[in-house]
Parts: C-alpha cells; structure tokens; sequence
C-alpha cells in the first residue's frame, strides 16, 4: 500500500475523497431528513382510520422495501424525469426537465429511508400510553399542541434506536448512488482505484471514513437518546 | 328531574349540567340517560359497581367519550353538538371544547402523569401552554400547590421515580393548577396500594372543605359519604338512587343499591 496516494494535494487523492465524503454525508443528511418526514407521514397514515390512507401508506412501505435498493435508484433515475416531465405536459408545459444526480440521489434514498422510518415510527406511536394523550386532551390541549408537547417528545423516546439505525442504512445506502455517476465517496474511491491500479488502498479508504462518519453520529443518537430518555426508570 | 333545558339553562348557579345523556360502546349500552346538575361547592359522588357506567358518565362530562345523546353545560354554557349523516354524534366546535376542557380539572384512576416531564413541569404545561400563563407565576403557583399536596421537595423528580400515593398528589396539583371550576375525580384511589390511599383522600377532602366543586367516581364508601353533599348510585346505566349521604347510605329506597351497600360498605 502506498500511503502517498492518500495525501491532499495535486499528486495524492486525499482531497478528493475528502469531497467525496462531503457529498456523501451531505446525501446522507438530506435523504434522512425527507424520509423522517416521509415516516411521520407515513406512520400516521398507517394508523389512519381512512382505509384508502392506510392502504396507500401500506403500500409504499411494501413496495419500497420490498425491490432490491438499486433497482429503486434505477427506476427513480430512469422513471422520475420522465414522469415529471409527462406530468408537466398535462399542464401545457413542455420545456426539458433535468433533475442532477444529487436531487434524484436525495429522492431515491429519501423514499426507502422513509419507508423504515415509517415502521420506527409507527411502532412507537402505538407504544405511547393512551393516558398521556388522554391528560393533555382532558387540559384543553389542541392537536397541534398535544403532538408538539406530548406525542414528540415520547415518540422520539421510543423511537430514537429505530431511528439511529435507519440513519446508519441510510448513509451506507448512499454509495450507491455512486453507480449513476454521482461523485461521492465510493465514486471517488472507484475512479482513484481505477487510475491509479490501487483499488484496494481506496476502498480501505473509504471503508474507514465511512466508518468514522457512523461512529461519530453513533455518539450523538447516544446523546440524543439519553437526553430524550429522561423520566424512564432503568430497572 | 323533566325541567326544559331552557329553564335548566337559565339557573346561572349550576357549575355543571348533564341532560339525558346516552352512551353505547358497539351493542352495549352504558349510559341510557343520565342527567345531573352540579352547583358551585357540590361535592358529588358516584357510586355502583363496575360496568355501571359512572366512569363512562364523567368521561362524557369532558368529552373524553362523545355522548351519542343528551345534552352537557360546563358554567351555564351548553356543549354545542352536531349528528353527521351517518348519525355520529360529534362536537360542532372544537375549540369551544378544549376551551371548557380547560376550566374542568381531571384527576385519573392512572394518575396520566406525562412522564417525560418532571412534577413541576407537568403542573405548569397546561397553565403556560393552554392558558398562556407568564412562566414565572404558573411556576410560583405551581410550587404552592406541591407544596399544598405536600410533594413540595418531590419538584424536580419524574413520575416513574414517584410512589403511586405521590403520582396521584403531583396529578391533583397539576389540575387544580388550572384553576378549574369544576374538580373530576375518575376513581383517583383504585390504582393505589392500600397504605397510600390515606394521602390522596386527605387531599381531596381538604378541597372538598374549601368548598371546590368536585365530581367524584368512587368505591371508597365512607369517604364518599362523609365528604359529599349528595351521593348516586349508578345501575346499568341509570341513576338508580340519588340523595345526600345519610338518605342514600342508611335509608336507600332502591333494592339494588341496598345490596349494593350490603357487599360494599
């Protein structure tokens, strides 16, 4: 192994699998952000008690989690362009629709993270006591209020070791978003391999930022966790 | 007790009126047509065995179960209610019942502290967050009731680390935080040890001497009638016998509530 690749600079590759890592992480953050809003959605359609909610929210979950993850990137790639641009044409618009690699990479991770996000979700919504909601009713609290004070905080409570792990699929399912030309970390670490015949030293490479970007958020889902855990007695 | 809502409507003493009120979960009825008023500084007990629909009834006062029928005032002011096409019964405004939610203190049978919060934090959300209280007086009020509750060093504990005895004093406090009108008592000791009842009756009955208008589910028998100004006895679903204690516990009219008293007093 030749440790002098790795340097930053014009001769190592250090840098560009630095920006890489940006890209990946900044993919990872996004995607998890829609699919927690997507599981929030999701989650109380699933508990709806509108039978077309439910099964459409149903649906989604089964589909998306149902199709290998590239076979989603894929269709995203291939299909969303398009049926943006049919759906436009029903509306008299006809110019091109060109979405990069990067927003296209947000949707398709977005989507499947949100369809674990919503079983992490939903499980918890079921595991609140009904008396905590009941109380806050029976104080003159509005719904808005209620979810604000009541449901979030203990939702997130129970939810939080779920989350943490979608996190982690989240951001490991992000490379491959790299197949589709995207130049994040895994790209980045294929084209150094690829040029300077040292695959092996990059992919160790990248193994190791992936890793440290995982084991620093790990610490802060820790946080997070026992912040929102306070008030649970520990047997 | 057939007086028009009108009239009823018009007694501007009643803190609290149901008329008529009707309740069925699927095909078994619970409540077929329980009327009560409520006058500033009743304490009103209501007795009978499980499944007699007393907790139903008070549940139904703060719309905790929607009345499929019947008619509720909180303070002279009638609960406005609509019938959608599939003959749901539902509130007509949402916010008029959060509002009188609101002046309606509720005590629960599971204390429903919430327990993300520490006992100070649960006594003033409501206050702070629903009446719009400054932050400093609701938590300076706040402190006075604990202390009233005598659970004053128990402050900044959360519910889990508290014995039910406790819970249930920090959930008295959280409701009278409210300055409510009208005190419900949903069966506040039934989930409690025996050797911690004492502390919640003693709480509840110094509210009762200060002259609180209070509703009260119970199976404690001696409290109810040394503490009420009038006791009910619930049947399947109907007032079976109504009237203050002493007529009620030594002199009941109805078959039923006499061996009611029988097994349970």
């Amino acid at each position: 192994m030749d440790f002098a690749l790795l340097t930053l600079g014009d001769t190592g590759w250090g840098d560009e699998l630095l920006r890489g890592l940006v890209t990946t992480v900044a993919l990872a953050v996004l995607s998890y952000l829609l699919g927690i809003v997507l599981g929030l959605i999701g989650a109380f359609g699933k508990l709806s008690g509108r039978r077309g909610i439910r099964l459409l929210a149903e649906g989604y979950t089964t589909v998306v989690r149902g199709i290998p993850t590239l076979v989603l990137v894929f269709i995203i790639f291939f299909g969303l362009e398009a049926a943006i641009g049919s759906a436009l044409d029903a509306f008299g618009y006809t110019g091109q629709v060109f979405l990069d690699a990067f927003t296209m990479g947000v949707i398709a991770i977005g989507l499947l993270s949100g369809a674990y996000s919503t079983e992490a979700i939903r499980g918890a919504l079921v595991a609140i006591p009904a008396g905590q909601i009941e109380a806050a009713r029976a104080f003159g609290m509005p719904p808005r209020l209620i979810f604000r004070r009541i449901t979030l905080p203990l939702l997130l409570r129970i939810a939080l070791p779920s989350l943490g792990n979608v996190w982690q699929l989240t951001l490991k399912d992000t490379s491959l978003i790299s197949v589709m030309g995207l130049t994040d970390l895994m790209r980045q670490a294929f084209v150094a391999g690829n040029s300077t015949r040292e695959p092996f030293t990059f992919f160790l490479a990248a193994a190791l930022l992936y890793l440290v970007v995982s084991a620093v958020t790990n610490r802060l889902f820790d946080v997070a966790e026992r912040r929102f855990s306070r008030g649970v007695r520990r047997a | 007790m057939t007086a028009s809502p009108v009239a009823l409507a018009a007694k501007p003493d009643s803190a609290l009126r149901a008329e008529n009120v009707h309740k069925r979960f699927g095909s078994l009825e619970v409540l077929k047509g329980v009327s009560l008023t409520a006058r500033q500084g009743d304490v009103i007990s209501m007795i009978g065995s499980s499944g007699s629909g007393k907790s139903t009834f008070l549940r139904c006062i703060n719309l905790l179960e929607t009345p499929d029928q019947g008619t509720i005032w909180v303070n002279g002011e009638e609960i406005r209610m609509v019938t959608n096409r599939a003959g749901v019964n539902r509130p007509a405004d949402r916010r008029q019942v959060d509002r009188l939610r609101a002046t309606l203190g509720m005590v629960f049978q599971s204390f429903n502290l919430w327990s993300h919060m520490t006992v100070l934090e649960n006594v003033i959300e409501a206050p702070v967050h629903v009446l719009n209280e400054n932050k400093a007086e609701a938590t300076d009020r706040g402190m006075a009731l604990l202390e009233k509750v005598g659970i004053a060093d128990k402050r900044d504990h959360y519910p889990a680390h508290l014995s039910g005895g406790q819970q249930q004093r920090a959930a008295i406090a959280r409701a009278l935080a409210m300055r409510p009108k009208v005190m419900l008592f949903d069966e506040p000791t039934s989930a409690l040890d025996p050797e911690l009842v004492g502390e919640v009756l003693r709480v509840i009955r110094q509210l009762a001497d200060e002259g609180n208008t209070m509703l009260l589910v119970t199976h404690e028998m001696g409290f109810a009638r040394e503490v009420s100004t009038r006791v009910l006895f619930l049947h399947r679903g109907q007032i079976e016998e109504q009237g203050t204690p002493a007529q009620v516990f030594d002199d009941p009219r109805s078959e039923r509530c006499r061996q009611f008293l029988t097994t349970n007093y």
